[in-house]
Order: structure tokens, then sequence, then C-alpha cells
């Protein structure tokens, strides 16, 4: 099982890295379109803002390889950003597209809610999922971010500077399939989603105890 | 589902030993990465690491230490000391670290927080606000606590948060090492004037002293160093006690 973690310079690559190792994974780290095209399971850390981290995919010509990497199905693991990276856009500042591969927008935290969300939350799954599975409903997820994307259950409750960015007319955000859990602050977001081999999280599964190294063993299983 | 109340482990180093000063009661222990890990065990939801003397050539030291402790622990790690610049910071972060922490570096030249956040995200920056009870107000010093800058702590912590630091680490220098208590009222100053996570330290002796920096003192999360360390304190003991007295708490 060879893990293919994109690198474009995350600080927490290391980190997540160490964890597949640790779960006895191989993993290489993948800086050019060949070894995408090569990767039998791809994972992309992140940190900081979408805006980044796909300008760096950008300049590293990895966009298109991941692209078709999507499209032949191979399993793929997005971590905050690289979660964010997976849905339409980003409206964090400043705004971004992303491979929308899951439906709907990644929005700043609602204001209401403390900035960034940062520590350990609990989540609450929404509908059965690979990533989840055997998990307790008790278990402790550790999360670090500015924005999320916010659950079909509720309206996102956004500001106002972000509506009016919307294009006229567009609804609320939804995510009808992909949303596998819930985690609420401020509001409810995605902290989990997965659509066949395409997963993603909100937290920082490498930096969430055994909880986060059962997140990534699941993945693990599901990416064979 | 909210989030729970973080106790933080603090480790200082010396050019990436253990330190030890007139406030540690029982000298070098050892391996801060032999530390690190028993504390993790423990239950702590975070490490924060803090090297005195990065400027006096600790830093290469100091990075190989945060190279090992991010690749064995599997909680977020929090590293600081010496840091003053992007470049400083970046080599923290690919070393590992999940957040920088800066001090004196910002007091001199606050817009360092302003590009630090900007380049890596708020996420990955905490202010550290060092302060010592002046009249009714706190002062803000730093250089270690040695330098009065005639700063009004709450005010700078507040700033701090404005210009894009993730949390706010506030530290009560009278207390630090007297096991007498946070100052819960510094505490709750900072958090009624700021917007993200705060994190009270300096003086924690007991568990009722956590349970106040949480309730009277409003903070986001709590910080000790060689109560943990030796054992004094039982950081699963603590979060059973505090979960016993309605604090929400990791376990």
């Amino acid at each position: 099982m060879r893990i293919t973690l994109i690198d474009v310079g995350a600080t927490n690559l290391p980190s997540v890295e160490r964890a597949f190792q640790h779960l006895g994974a191989a993993t290489e780290r993948a800086t050019v379109p060949e070894q995408i095209a090569a990767a039998t399971a791809l994972v992309l850390p992140g940190a900081g803002r979408l805006g980044a981290v796909m300008r760096a995919l950008d300049a590293q010509q990895l966009l298109e390889p991941i692209r078709e990497a999507l499209a032949r199905k191979t399993p793929f693991l997005g971590i905050g950003p690289g979660m964010h990276a997976l849905y339409e856009a980003s409206d964090e500042e400043p705004p971004q597209a992303g491979f929308a591969v899951f439906a709907g927008h990644v929005l700043p935290l609602p204001e209401n809610a403390q900035c960034p969300h940062l520590g350990w939350n609990q989540l609450q799954q929404v509908r059965p999922g690979r990533l989840l599975r055997g998990l307790s409903e008790k278990a402790w997820f550790y999360f670090a971010h500015t924005a999320a994307a916010p659950a079909a259950q509720e309206s996102p409750a956004t500001s106002r500077r972000v509506l009016e960015m919307r294009p006229s007319g567009a609804k609320a955000v939804e995510h009808p399939a992909s949303s596998v859990a819930v985690c609420r602050h401020g509001g409810a977001f995605v902290a989990a989603a997965e659509i066949e081999k395409v997963f993603a999280v909100q937290f920082r599964p490498e930096k969430s105890g055994d909880a986060g190294l059962d997140v990534l063993r699941n993945f693990l299983e599901a990416a064979r | 589902m909210t989030l729970a109340r973080r106790i933080l482990a603090c480790v200082e180093t010396e050019s990436a030993r253990l330190k030890s000063g007139p406030q540690d009661h029982r000298g070098d222990s050892g391996d801060p990465a032999e530390l690190a890990g028993h504390l993790c065990q423990e239950g702590a939801d975070e490490l924060v690491v803090i090297e005195t003397r990065a400027a006096q050539g600790g830093r290469t030291a100091f990075l190989e230490l945060v190279r090992r402790l991010a690749a064995q622990l599997p909680i977020p790690l929090t590293a600081g000391g010496g840091i003053h610049s992007i470049a400083d910071a970046r080599a923290v972060l690919r070393a590992g670290a999940d957040r920088v922490m800066v001090n004196s570096a910002a007091v001199r030249a606050p817009q360092l927080i302003d590009e630090l956040s900007a380049e890596f995200g708020a996420e990955s920056l905490v202010l550290a606000v060092d302060a010592r009870r002046v009249a009714d107000a706190w002062e803000v010093f730093f250089r270690g606590g040695q330098e009065a800058t005639g700063r009004d702590a709450v005010a700078w912590a507040r700033e701090g948060s404005e210009r894009g630091a993730g949390e706010i680490l506030v530290t009560a220098l009278d207390r630090k090492g007297t096991r007498d208590g946070y100052d819960t009222a510094l505490t709750a100053a900072v958090s009624a004037q700021v917007s993200v996570p705060v994190t009270a330290s300096g003086g924690a002796g007991t568990p009722d002293d956590f349970l106040a920096a949480f309730t009277e003192g409003r903070a986001d999360a709590a910080m000790a160093a060689s109560i943990f360390h030796h054992g004094d304190v039982s950081i699963r003991n603590l979060k059973q006690y505090l979960d016993s007295r309605g604090v929400l708490v990791r376990i």
C-alpha cells in the first residue's frame, strides 16, 4: 500500500507522512505530474488558505494530473484546505475555485463563532461512511481552521460580505450526498465527507490522537 | 458538541535540553522528547515547547528537537523562542510544529503578526503576552520578562488578535512558579476583549486553579509546566476532576 502525498510545501505534510508510516503504509512525496499519474492512493494535506494551495499546485503543474486522477477514481484524501479543494469553491478571501468533486462552497466561519475554530471537538455522524467506521460518537478530533463547508441541514450563517459575493438568486449551499459527519461551531459544518473513493476531513487526523489514526487506517482500508 | 477546554503542557528548553531554573524544584530531568511522550500519554491536549536560547546558538538543536517531537506526538505542537521573521517561523513549521509562538519580536515590530498570519494562517500563530500587574492594570514585559514596555497588556492582546494572531497565551509573570493560582482577573480581562481563544499561564498549583481559570478566568485553555513534569498534578486526574465539576474536557 503506497500513499502518495501531494507536496506543495504544506507544513503539516511531515506529520501526515509520519502517521501513515506509523500505520505501516509506504509513503512518497509527489512534486511532479508523473508521480500523480502513477499514484494508487493520493493524499492532499494542507495548511492555510485554499488559494495558496491551488496556486502552489498550479505552479507545479499538478492541477490537471489531480483532475485526471480524480476522474480515474484514484482513492483520494483531502485534509483541511485539502478538503476545501474538493468543493466547488472557497469563499474565504481571496475566493478560489476547487475541483468540484463535492457540491457546494466553503465559507468563512460564521461571525458568531470564535475564529479560528481551534481545539478538540466531537462529531455527529449524519450518514454511514467508510472513513468513520468503528469510531465512537464520543471520539475527539483536533480542529484548527477559519473556514468550512456548511452542513446541508442548516442555512449557513454567512457574513454580509460573502452573501454579496454570491451570484444573485443562488440558494443556500447544499451537500446532499457527500457529508458523512458534521461538527458544530457557530453553525453545523461538514467535518468529514466522502463520495465513492474520494474522502475529506476538516480536522487534522494526524494530530487527533488514536481517533485520528483510526480514520487514517480506515482510509488505507478503503484505498486498497 | 462543543469545543473542549484544553490542558496544555509546557516544556521550556535551553538549546533543546530541559531547562532548570530557580522555579524548577528538581532540575534537569533529561530528554525533552521523553517528557513530551509522557505528557501526551497522560492526556495533554497540546504540547508547547519554548526555547530560551534560540538567539544564543540554540536554534539548530531546537529545530531538531521540534522535528523529533512532531514525528513522535499525535497531538498538536506549538513551538516558540526567538521567532523574529517569516523565515524563522517557516523553519519551525516545516520542522513539524503545528503553530508558532511569538513574543518579543512582535512587541518590537507588531506588523510581524500581520505578516505571519497572512503567510501561514491565524490558526498557525500564537501571540504570547507576558504581563505584570501595575496598579489596576497589567503591563506588558518582554525579553524574558525583564524589560517593561509601558504598554497595557489587555490592549496589546486585543491588538494582536486584530492583527491576526489566532490565539493569545497570557502569562502572569508575578504568578509564574508560585503555584498560587492563575491570575484569573487578567485572563478574564483579555477574554472579554478578544475573539480568539485565550490560554491562561503562570501560577497553576492545584486542580482547583485550573477550574478557576476556566470559570472566573474565562480561559479556553490552561497551561502548566513543572507541576505536570514531576507528577505533582496528574493530567489524567486533573481532567477527571474538571469533568466531575462540569467542565467539558477531552477524556
